[in-house]
């Protein structure tokens, strides 16, 4: 009771800093859509740049991945459950440790040194696959997996060879296997660890939206880092909801 | 096409399921297979199919009186309906369409089958729908389709009406009536049910204890 009564000149000091701090937010929230709906050249070149990097690391991440999940999910061989279970910890791979890893590997006395990729794109998409490879094939080997045993026993009775039988549990498997791939690319765009310390964060190179609200954030720059962190949640927001409407075309409920 | 077994035997996890079981199938007959649970009635079904190799003991299957070998052309002259059906997470046409589809046919020789097949078993009108939204009747009436469409020589039913109710068990059974009347194929099928049996066999087999107990006609 007595709060509400004060006068705004006896409120305290704590309060008033969130006062400074919650205007100059906002400021930098009227900013940051200014700089969205003109348009800004070196904001869109950013954006661009992470969907070009995360793009291609999900698209080679992918190629290796899905085999690889559909061998772990399909095929029985000698080391499998060691395979499986070190595909789950790779999933929670730190990314400053791909980092550093992708970095002893391309600085210029690493054995890839010579290809002169650090602080390219190309070094940041190296990073970013390491990390999309894992969930993609360790989501997509459980996706195959959960397919009812019973599926694969229908398509034999049917008379469906092994390599139609193959297909067909796959086939059954579609959601998951396209869930698995946007959850690799929700990961890698909202990345920052890994590209930064294999990037360097050079502005219009390898300057891409994760790194630029690390380093604008540093500078006390709102504007541009709100910018962005828009777009960021705005394109998770994206993905987790197209995530949502596969997962849920794909458990059909039984009545 | 005719189908002869021969001191069939089969262990699971050391216990002997079946122990000696021969019999002669021949064709345009209504099989029925009873037994106890665990009497080893599936496993029987699914050694007949191919689908499992006994541990002694032959199947044969015989075209005028030549043996034909069990690859994959033989297989796919039979057909096995799991209890269980199986069901693709697609369309109902497209299910039905799956076995057709794996053997090569011209698109309009399935549609064209699948249309019929559909007809026959009453699901005509739910080409469209997504499968696993059937009722549990018409997944069985599903899974019929699904084997009636390739035309089977021989068609093996476990336990095609367990799980459904009286008017689907009633279209069920009529559906292997009328492949009884038109000689489409042999049925050999297993069931819990006596009234059934008595319904639509021309000859029950009951097994006890791994063997076929003395033959009962009725």
């Amino acid at each position: 009771m007595q709060t509400s009564a004060m006068l705004p000149e006896f409120r305290p000091a704590s309060v008033r800093a969130l006062i400074t701090i919650m205007n100059s937010l906002i400021q930098g929230f009227v900013q940051a859509l200014d700089l969205i709906l003109h348009l800004d050249p070196v904001l869109f070149g950013i954006i661009l740049l992470s969907l070009k990097v995360s793009g291609c690391a999900l698209l080679i991440a992918t190629a290796f991945g899905l085999p690889a999940g559909a061998l772990l999910g399909l095929k029985r061989f000698p080391g499998r459950d060691l395979a499986i279970s070190s595909t789950n910890t790779l999933m929670g791979l730190p990314p400053v440790v791909v980092g550093l890893f992708v970095y002893l590997l391309l600085s210029r006395k690493g054995p890839l040194g010579f290809m002169g990729l650090l602080y390219s794109p190309s070094a940041m998409i190296i990073a970013q696959t390491i990390l999309a490879i894992p969930i993609v094939t360790a989501l997509c080997h459980s996706a195959i997996v959960n397919v009812d045993p019973i599926i694969r026993q229908a398509a034999r009775t049917l008379g469906a060879t092994p390599r139609q039988v193959t297909i067909t549990i796959i086939k059954e498997a579609r959601y998951g296997i396209l869930s698995s791939i946007i959850a690799a690319f929700g990961r890698v765009m909202a990345e920052v660890g890994a590209i930064l310390i294999v990037g360097g964060n050079i502005a219009g190179y390898t300057r891409v939206m994760t790194t630029t609200i690390a380093l604008e954030t540093d500078k006390g720059n709102f504007e541009l880092a709100l910018a962005l962190g828009i777009i960021l949640l705005a394109i998770s927001f994206s993905i987790n909801a197209i995530l949502h409407a596969v997962q849920k075309k794909g458990t059909v409920p039984v009545s | 096409m005719k189908l002869t077994v021969s001191h069939i035997a089969k262990t699971y996890e050391g216990r002997a399921i079946l122990k000696d079981c021969s019999y002669a199938f021949d064709r345009n007959s209504t099989y029925v297979l009873m037994g106890k649970n665990g009497s080893g009635k599936s496993t029987f079904l699914r050694i007949c199919a191919l689908l499992e190799n006994p541990d002694g003991g032959t199947v044969d299957y015989r075209e005028n009186d030549a043996l034909l070998q069990p690859d994959m052309s033989l297989r796919r002259r039979i057909t096995l309906v799991l209890p269980r059906i199986g069901v693709f997470n697609t369309t109902v046409s497209r299910n039905v369409a799956f076995p057709l589809q794996v053997r090569g046919l011209s698109h309009a020789d399935i549609e064209a089958r699948v249309n019929k097949t559909l007809a026959f078993v009453g699901l005509d009108r739910k080409k469209g729908q997504q499968a696993r939204t059937l009722s549990s009747g018409e997944t069985q009436r599903l899974g019929m389709a699904r084997a009636l469409v390739l035309d089977p020589e021989i068609l093996f039913l476990d336990e095609p009406t367990a799980s459904i109710d009286e008017e689907n068990t009633r279209i069920i059974e009529s559906i292997i009536k009328d492949m009884r009347k038109e000689g489409r194929a042999m049925v050999i099928m297993t069931t819990h049910d006596n009234a059934q049996a008595e319904r639509i066999a021309d000859r029950v087999l009951v097994l006890d204890h791994g063997f076929f107990q003395p033959d009962k006609t009725t």
